[in-house]
């Protein structure tokens, strides 16, 4: 789960990592009467979104009288905000954060993931900030430090004074990223992130170092014990289609093809969008209805596909193994029958009374196009995307 | 022969008693020779009871001494499994597979770190289980869909699994056992590990392996193979058409920072000398046609 840059910087200060003040504002009027508590002579007026990019995009302005900021608020809030990481349509500007401005000395990388291959948490750091890090890994690799955390003794301080030299942070301003360093990684375990990012932490002309950027992602199977994270989602921010699939427990992910597809486990779902795209056809979403495919989720993964404006078809694809197969049948006439299927649809049904499930969809005189594996699926369910 | 797990292997299943545990247990009871491998459950606060006949304890400990089991399998919810995965590491077990979906990674870190020298193997979390046809199935694989016989399969996912199985059995071939290392991005063995045991099994002609998007796995798997294997493999990747930064169901399936790219990975498995295919329905057909070389 991510949350936006100001919710990111809170949780940074309760872990003592410094930042510049701000606040959160939803109106250009408070945008105005932040900046004016704030009290200072510049101030940065920051788009909101869970996307990166922001500055590149138009999303953050400099300003330095009042009426600068009320013209950068007008001209960011609201706006449709287009990123690399936004797609085409950009993503609506509803919140903003107002800054005190930074005397910017210099600019580095702080990064947090999970490493799989070692099975610990990594920090990544950087003398290159405010660039993205990927661009840094391809063009001068040797420039990102990475330390591998032991899980009992935490980011040691000795640890992270060496990596704050290796940086190049000057030696006056070493004790001050310490701080930053530790205060990042035990957010980082305490509340359960999957990444996070200071990008860039800055150098002030006076030495000091601060956040300027907080990215956070969570780990959603550990939101159960974190109500404060969870108390941050903001839904103008996902997908309409996720937001609904997740109610009904669907494991859901809107792409921009014309042939929706519904499967049974993640990654027969991702060969059966491969298999469409492989036969010349292109996949209109990922769907997982799970291992125990009721016909209440069947008829709710129906629903959801058929919102597509662009649909042209669907493929079932099920591989029944616990799930018997004529139940899943019984789930499937019942869902098309209740939402008024307008596309063709193709069933691929297999594993446990398969017989059976292919009877039950015969007999129910619906139009569906039944194949008996799946390459025969993905050519059945492109053809009939095409009309023929 | 086979890996890991034979007919007399015995197993202690945690989290016996709740729903999901009753359904997959008693289905593992049924298959082969379940009713003699599964011999013990583990639920705190149920000791002395039992279930279909076999008896509950209150500890893994207590079940190991009791019955001599080596293995436990996991049905535990996601917020105390990687707790009874620790259990059954304390209590020294050879091996543990760990079905439960959806535990949070950093409890799988502090288990993982727990787990460093000592002699306990992990399979999982949030995989099928593992069986060896005609013998014994542990986990919540449909059992009536494998065959005895000779190919090896190992995979991330649990229906892509039943997909090569099921292709094969179809084409007459049998496996030996089908391993499910799970979807989660901090797990048990890897793909190599598995593979490492295929190689040494002496009833095991070939393997199929199936990985998806997300981490590197496949990749150091396919730089061990070019080296070390001696029997062919066929493999293919899910998630092709997986957009970046979009986690695909599975916890682990993730492009992320330009790494974990399907078609990177199918490069350097090509590159290392595995069949691979794009077509998922061919895994099968595949594995055919370099079997008849």
């Amino acid at each position: 789960m991510k949350i936006h840059e100001y919710q990111g910087k809170e949780i940074l200060r309760q872990f003592g990592v410094p930042t510049p003040r701000g606040k959160a504002c939803f109106s250009v009027d408070e945008a105005v009467l932040a900046a004016q508590d704030l009290g200072a002579t510049v101030w940065v007026v920051k788009a909101q979104i869970h996307a990166g990019g922001r500055g590149k995009g138009g999303g953050v302005k400099v300003a330095r009288s009042l009426e600068e900021v009320r013209l950068a608020a007008e001209q960011i809030l609201g706006m449709q905000l287009v990123t690399h990481q936004t797609g085409h349509e950009g993503q609506r500007v509803r919140r903003l954060l107002v800054e005190e401005g930074a005397q910017i000395a210099r600019e580095f990388y702080l990064g947090m993931v999970i490493d799989r291959d070692a099975q610990r948490v990594a920090l990544l750091a950087s003398s290159e900030g405010g660039m993205e890090i990927e661009e840094v890994a391809m063009h001068s690799p040797e420039k990102i430090h990475t330390l591998r955390i032991d899980p009992l003794a935490g980011l040691r301080a000795d640890e992270a004074a060496q990596v704050a030299r290796q940086i190049g942070i000057p030696e006056a301003s070493v004790a001050g990223t310490v701080i930053v360093l530790q205060g990042l990684y035990r957010a980082f375990v305490e509340k359960e992130a999957m990444l996070a990012e200071i990008n860039p932490l800055v150098l002030t002309a006076d030495g000091h170092v601060l956040a300027l950027d907080a990215k956070f992602n969570f780990d959603s199977n550990a939101l159960f014990r974190h109500p404060e994270i969870v108390a941050f989602r903001d839904l103008d921010e996902e997908d309409p289609a996720e937001i609904e699939a997740s109610k009904f427990d669907l494991s859901y992910i809107s792409l921009d093809g014309d042939i929706a597809c519904l499967v049974n486990g993640a990654g027969l779902a991702m060969a059966t969008m491969d298999i469409i795209k492989l036969y010349g056809g292109n996949p209109a979403n990922f769907l997982d209805v799970g291992g125990g495919a009721s016909r209440e989720k069947v008829t709710e993964a129906f629903k959801l596909m058929l919102k597509n404006p662009n649909l042209k078809a669907i493929l079932v694809n099920i591989f029944g193994g616990i799930m018997k197969c004529d139940v899943i049948a019984e789930g499937i006439v019942a869902a098309v029958r209740e939402v008024h299927l307008n596309v063709p649809l193709v069933v691929r049904l297999e594993g446990t009374n398969v017989e059976l499930g292919k009877m039950i969809l015969a007999e129910s005189g619906l139009p569906i196009i039944s194949a008996s594996d799946m390459a025969e699926a993905a050519e059945k369910v492109v053809a009939a995307a095409r009309g023929n | 022969m086979s890996i890991l797990i034979d007919k007399n292997t015995r197993v202690i299943t945690q989290g016996m008693t709740g729903k999901v545990g009753q359904f997959h247990t008693s289905n593992c009871i049924a298959y082969a020779n379940g009713a003699n491998c599964f011999v013990a459950g583990v639920t705190p606060n149920k000791g002395g009871q039992r279930f279909e006949g076999v008896p509950i304890y209150d500890s893994v400990l207590e079940a190991k001494q009791q019955t001599g089991a080596t293995v436990s399998v996991i049905y535990v919810p996601p917020a105390y499994a990687a707790a009874a995965i620790d259990e059954a590491v304390e209590a020294d077990l050879d091996l543990v597979i760990c079905i439960t979906e959806g535990i949070p990674v950093h409890d799988m870190l502090r288990t993982r770190y727990r787990m460093a020298g000592r002699r306990t193997l992990l399979i999982g979390p949030n995989c099928p289980g593992l069986i060896t046809p005609d013998e014994l199935k542990i986990g919540i694989m449909p059992g009536h869909i494998h065959k005895k016989g000779r190919i090896g399969v190992v995979s991330r996912s649990g229906t892509l699994t039943y997909e090569a199985v099921g292709q094969l059995t179809a084409l007459g071939l049998g496996q030996s056992s089908c391993v499910g290392i799970g979807g989660d991005p901090i797990n048990g063995l890897k793909h190599l590990d598995v593979l490492r045991l295929f190689n040494d099994d002496p009833e095991t002609d070939a393997v199929i392996m199936v990985g998806e998007i997300g981490g590197s796995d496949e990749e150091a798997c396919a730089r061990w193979i070019r080296d070390n294997m001696q029997k062919p493999v066929v493999g293919f990747i899910a998630g092709v058409t997986a957009p970046p930064g979009k986690r695909m169901g599975h916890a682990g399936a993730i492009i992320s920072g330009g790494q974990g790219g399907a078609d990177a990975k199918l490069a350097v498995m090509e590159e290392c000398g595995i069949h691979i295919t794009r077509n998922p329905a061919e895994m099968g057909s595949v594995m055919q046609k370099v079997l008849k070389g």
